[in-house]
Order: C-alpha cells, then structure tokens, then sequence
C-alpha cells in the first residue's frame, strides 16, 4: 500500500468518509471528525506510519491537505 | 492585536513580577479593548462601570496594571450569551461542569482561541511530565468521552489531556468498576516506561485508591512507581471524606508506589490556563494567566497571606470575553517569584467554595451525583 493510501485509509476508517470526500476536508469539518474523531484520526495516522507526533503536531494537524504537510516534512512520509 | 503565537514562545514560569506585569497588562488591554469593539454585552456592562476606549488609554502609562481591569463573575457566562465573533466563526461551544439540575456556562470558542487554549496547556504540562508523549491511563470510563453532542468539562479536560497520551487506556468500565485486566494489560504492554495518569480526584479516590486497597488485601498488586499522575476537578468531597492533599498523596504511593502526583486547578471559562501543583504541593501561575486574591468586603486586593475571592486573568480568550473573571473559588497566594521549586510567579493554595455557591468542578459534581444516586 502506498503512503497516500495508508495515509486514505486512516481517515476513511476513523471518520467513516469515502474517499471522494477527503479533499479539502477539515477539523470539525464534518461531525464525524469534531475532538474525539480527532484523537482516534491521530492514533490511525501514528499506526500506519509507525510513528509518535509531537503534541504541537496533533494541535495543528487541522485538515486532510495540513495533515500531509506536517506528515512529509516532519516525519518523512512521503506522497 | 499582537499575536498569541509570540506570547506563547515565552517560557511558562520564567518571568518575574515585575517583567510579568508589563506583558500581562498589554495582552489584556489589547483583549479588552477588542471585546468592547466585538461584544455589544460587554461593553455596555464595561461602560456602566466607566470603562471605555478613552479610559483604556489611562492603561498606556506605568500607572495602571491589569490588576485595575474590570471583572466579570463567571455565573454571567450561564446567564448571557458573551461571544465576541460572528456566529459562523464559532465552532466549538463549551460547558462547564454542573450537577443534575444546574444550570452550566456556555463557553463559545473560536479556531483561534480553541487551538491557543490547548498549545498553551501543552506549554504548561509539559514542565511537569517533560516533552514526549506517554502512554496514558485514564482514570475515568470511555462513556464520558462518547455523548459528543453534550460535551462536559470532564470529556474535555480527559480528550484535553490526551494530547500527551501516546497509547491510552481506560481503567473504569462504564459501570466505574476498575478493569483489572485491561489495566493489568496496559501496564504489561508498557513495563519500565513513564506513565501519565490522569483523572478527577473523587473518582481517583473512590474508585481507583479504594479498589487498589481493596484487591491488596486479596494479594493482587499494581505497580505504577513510573507513573506521573495529574488530578484535578475539586477537593470538596474528599474534604468531606476528611482526606487532606497530602493523605492522597502518601496513600497512593503507600497502594502502588505512585509518588509523583499533581493536583491542578482550572476552570472551562479559561481552558488552557491551568494551574499545575509542584513538587512543594503549591499551585503556579504561568506566565499565561494570574490569580488576584480580592477581599470579599469591597474587592480591593488582599495581600499575599490573606484569603479571599479568586480573580483569574487569562492571556488567550478572543472569541468570548471571558479574560478577566471573578470565580466563586476561596484562595491565598502563599507568595511569588520565591517557590522553593524555582518557578517564577505566584504560587497559591485554595480553600475551597464561597458559602452559598453552586458546588462546580468536574469531581464534585459527580460526587454529588453520585450521593444522589446513593
């Protein structure tokens, strides 16, 4: 699986979003993805990177694109 | 207005009074000025006590400090809507914690303010638990975060706090029985590493110390000396149970080796601003926020020492005029800048409720509740 996929299925499992909604899609958003939806998105994301974000990192983590953005450059995932 | 993200690049006890009272009095003369221009409520309660754009100005000079801003009693938050941004902006809406039949504060918050409120509680704790994450145990049951349409002060303080959860664990069942398997699990899954606890003090007490006594007995013991636990929410019951801060304290290193152990004090109407407690069991002011200690008799300052009503001021709230309050908490500065444990600011002890207050704070309401329920 590529790490956009990964990185897909994170918020498609947690949030229950399909895949054409993803774009463009951000924090409180939608209801799914309101504080809860976050911390469980967070855990998703840290899984299937096998990584453990900084806490300034999940506070600024505040959309699909943002997401991607922190992932790449701070912990070298790449899309 | 001066950014909050430069406010929240200075370190949180690292300023003295004197340099404190400089940067506490610009924020929030900026934080008023931009509630009198966004809040109809506000400024018409801030000009009926002769407080407007012309007044404000007095504030440039040396004379005046934050300690002559006006207050507002926080029980003004159940009564009014106080927003200051369009209704569109407004996309998380706080409540405080209240028993069964109270009625609770609306808190409205911004982007803005919602994302300063928790990086400025990131600042705060990390002093005190260090910079990385941890694996947590939540003292508390996994129904409190799930009702995600009535949003407690008890979901948000837990959802809050994990933030500095890597993998986390519920020790209640939703019955607030302890789940001795999945805590034994969890603690398996992370021998030899630091663990944060965190939950309220009467359910801590009640049913976590209590039932870690109780299973002692039976030869079941957990081990939790890596642990750094973070409790707040209230003392009033256990001041009932006749349970003093430090008999909490020793029990729980007494059942499971738990010795580094921090009450906190902070209200939803300042999220973000909390009080930690240090290793000298005194309460710290950051340099984000302050308590000033009023005299119950005509408000005026009471001098370090002396009891009296909470005032807290709070750097972040820009969505809703929630800057400068009047709690209905009972408190002493027990002094400032001089804390044995190097913190710069004033450190403080409360005392509890004023008589004839609404009992409040998220381990008090439960526990009231919970008397209800027998």
């Amino acid at each position: 699986m590529s790490n956009k996929e990964k990185y897909n299925q994170a918020f498609m499992e947690t949030l229950e979003v399909s895949e054409n909604e993803l774009a463009g899609l951000t924090y409180t958003g939608i209801p799914a993805w309101d504080s809860v939806g976050h911390m469980a998105l967070m855990a998703a994301v840290e899984d299937a990177f096998d990584i453990m974000m900084e806490t300034d990192d999940i506070i600024d983590f505040s959309s699909y694109e943002k997401g991607m953005e922190i992932l790449s450059k701070k912990y070298d995932v790449e899309f | 207005m001066k950014s909050y993200d430069e406010l929240l690049a200075m370190e949180p006890y690292s300023l003295n009074k004197k340099e404190k009272t400089k940067v506490m009095t610009d924020r929030l003369v900026e934080l008023t000025r931009h509630h009198l221009g966004n809040c109809e409520q506000y400024k018409r309660m801030m000009n009926s006590v002769g407080l407007d754009e012309k007044a404000l100005a007095e504030f440039d000079g040396e004379e005046k400090t934050y300690y002559d801003l006006p207050f507002l009693p926080v029980r003004l938050f159940k009564e009014l809507k106080l927003c200051s941004v369009p209704d569109d902006e407004v996309f998380k809406t706080m409540t405080s914690s209240g028993t069964t039949g109270q009625s609770v504060s609306r808190i409205f918050l911004d982007r803005a303010t919602a994302t300063n409120q928790q990086k400025t509680m990131v600042k705060i704790v990390s002093e005190f638990t260090g910079s990385g994450r941890m694996p947590m145990l939540i003292i508390d049951c996994p129904s409190v975060v799930k009702n995600r349409a009535m949003f407690s002060a008890r979901g948000a303080g837990i959802l809050g706090f994990s933030m500095f959860g890597s993998k986390k664990c519920y020790a209640l069942t939703d019955d607030m029985e302890l789940d001795v398997e999945s805590v034994r699990e969890f603690l398996d899954a992370h021998k030899g590493e630091k663990i944060l606890l965190f939950g309220f003090t009467f359910m801590i007490w009640q049913h976590f110390y209590k039932e870690l006594v109780r299973l002692k007995k039976e030869g079941i013991t957990f081990d939790l000396s890596n642990g750094v636990l973070i409790h707040g929410g209230g003392w009033k019951k256990l001041v009932n149970e006749a349970v003093s801060q430090e008999e909490f304290k020793q029990r729980l290193t007494d059942v499971c080796g738990l010795s580094d152990v921090h009450d906190y004090y902070g209200m939803v109407e300042q999220t973000g601003c909390i009080y930690m407690q240090c290793e000298h069991g005194h309460l710290h002011a950051s340099v984000f926020s302050d308590v000033i200690i009023r005299d119950p008799k005509d408000f005026s300052v009471a001098p370090h020492g002396q009891a009296g009503i909470i005032q807290v001021v709070s750097m972040i709230p820009e969505s809703y005029p929630g800057h400068s309050l009047l709690t209905e908490d009972e408190g002493v500065i027990l002094g400032e800048d001089d804390c044995p444990c190097g913190r710069m600011g004033k450190y403080f002890k409360i005392n509890g409720r004023l008589k004839n207050a609404e009992i409040r704070g998220c381990s008090d309401t439960y526990a009231a509740d919970f008397k209800q329920r027998g």
